[in-house]
């Protein structure tokens, strides 16, 4: 199991993966925004989403968990 | 001249719009919100009004909370700084309506400008540059492919709505065109909530040169002459200079550009202080990007070469007074620099929100001056932009502007959060910058 955390204080802006779904190291999981940027998380590794724990437009703190990979 | 005004605005703008205020004996009114409690702008306003929550749609976007501010502390007009409600039409007419002025154009040129697709032709038609690009907003892959097909590789995607560059994609051909454009749509539709962008010819290697321009309410207008904002990262401006080093002594081309620029202007029935943006390119030729229809971020540039305050002037032309100077009178004199001070990593341009721990600015003369929106102990929140203050410093000469600036730098101490200071002098250093050959591509 893999956590992938936030680096950056804001806000979640769109969640692009779903529960099961299987993604490629370096694909992107989700968007945040901070300061009117667009910044965009992907995933450290191979592997298949197995828990989002965000939502859109809720707000998230650096060293958050935003996800899980299995 | 008004008695009272309001500030729709926060951080660094609105403490420079108090200033030029308290030195005519303007009384201000503030609005804010709730993660700005603590900001100098709050406590340095005659009177502050707490309008929402942190996020800019619940505060500083919130047309009704602002208006209802202005009208419960009798402000006879509105500065609306630059961004949030500075652009918006709908804004500018609620406050004409409420018998408020709207320190601004009126809301008919507003509009001219800002649907950027009908603001190219109308350029076109009075004879005004436009690069090559649709005469339409485009909706499908097929319809953008094709009309990219003529203009030719690299385009820009771009949000017909807003500009700024903000969601801009390039697209080098068919297969990414394809891909960017529905990314493109995503993105104008949450900036600017219309999803319509158009197509440009991307022109590599060229300069951002700007003219400001300034219009009474009688129809008179001079320009302020150019700004150059080459120096960005994801078309956002990082340093500003005038005189602009891309047009080095061609004052030929500098009128004609002054001229182009005051056509475009008075084509919209311009009032009060604006901007006309154009790209220089490569082949030596300039092309209209955008009309800012607003006080510009780095508008003091032009102040410290020409001796003037625009935010005066704006409230003198609001108020309904001529244009106190006339074309002859306006001479720039030396070389000023901005330096955009963003709370982000200097090497990956990353947001860097969080406290202000240690914070302290350079001495400030009547050469190098300030513009900060933030004190120690204040905290730089995610909410809004990353500007932290604006370090202007001016010199007889392009050299001496420089080696001034170093010195500001390097005694412009911040800790808590990472900046973009050592990037800046960075480019101190960097050859392309000091020589001043250097185009938008510098930092890429």
């Amino acid at each position: 199991m893999t956590d992938v955390k936030c680096q950056i204080s804001g806000t979640v802006w769109q969640v692009l993966v779903e529960v099961g779904q299987q993604v490629s190291e370096e694909e992107d999981l989700l968007i945040l925004e901070s300061m009117k940027m667009e910044i965009p998380v992907s995933a450290p590794r191979d592997g298949v989403v197995k828990e989002i724990l965000v939502s859109p437009s809720q707000t998230v703190q650096d060293g958050q968990v935003l996800l899980r990979l299995e | 001249m008004f008695k009272r005004i309001l500030i729709a605005n926060r951080g660094e703008i609105a403490r420079r719009i108090i200033r030029t205020c308290k030195r005519l004996g303007i009384e201000t009114v503030v609005v804010h919100s709730d993660a700005d409690m603590d900001l100098p702008f709050v406590q340095e306003a005659d009177e502050a009004v707490f309008i929402g929550l942190a996020p800019a749609y619940a505060s500083y976007l919130n047309m009704d909370a602002v208006l209802d501010a202005a009208q419960q502390t009798g402000a006879e007009a509105i500065h609306p700084g630059y961004g949030f409600l500075s652009e918006n039409p709908a804004f500018a007419s609620r406050c004409t309506g409420l018998g408020i002025v709207f320190i601004g154009p009126p809301p008919a040129a507003i509009v001219a400008m800002g649907e950027k697709v009908a603001a190219r032709n109308l350029m076109k038609s009075v004879g005004v540059p436009v690069a090559p690009g649709t005469a339409n907003p485009v909706s499908t892959p097929d319809e953008a492919v094709a009309a990219a097909e003529e203009i030719g590789y690299p385009v820009l995607i771009k949000s017909a709505a807003g500009g700024g560059g903000i969601g801009m994609t390039i697209a080098e051909n068919a297969d990414k065109l394809r891909a960017g454009l529905k990314t493109a749509q995503s993105r104008a539709q949450r900036a600017f909530g219309d999803d319509s962008v158009f197509i440009e010819r991307y022109l590599p290697n060229s300069r951002h040169i700007e003219f400001q321009v300034l219009f009474d309410s009688y129809g008179n207008g001079v320009h302020l002459y150019e700004r150059e904002c080459s120096v960005q990262r994801r078309y956002q401006k990082v340093i500003e200079e005038t005189p602009a080093p891309g047009l080095g002594s061609n004052n030929e081309l500098r009128q004609q550009m002054a001229q182009a620029a005051l056509q475009a202007a008075a084509t919209v029935g311009y009032q009060n202080a604006g901007t006309i943006e154009f790209i220089f390119a490569e082949n030596g030729e300039f092309y209209f990007l955008e009309m800012n229809t607003r006080l510009q971020v780095e508008h003091p540039i032009t102040e410290m070469t020409l001796g003037l305050d625009l935010v005066e002037l704006q409230l003198r032309i609001a108020s309904g007074e001529p244009l106190p100077l006339q074309q002859a009178d306006i001479q720039p004199k030396g070389h000023a620099i901005e330096f955009r001070i963003y709370a982000e990593d200097p090497v990956s341009f990353l947001p860097q929100p969080g406290p202000l721990t240690l914070y302290q600015p350079p001495a400030t003369s009547e050469y190098v001056r300030l513009d900060s929106g933030f004190v120690q102990g204040n905290t730089i929140t995610p909410h809004y932009d990353p500007l932290i203050a604006k370090l202007i410093v001016w010199g007889e000469t392009r050299a001496a502007a420089l080696e001034r600036s170093r010195t500001a730098l390097t005694d412009f101490k911040i800790e808590g959060i990472k900046t973009n200071l050592p990037l800046h002098l960075r480019l101190l250093d960097n050859p392309a910058f000091v020589s001043g050959n250097y185009n938008t591509s510098l930092l890429k």
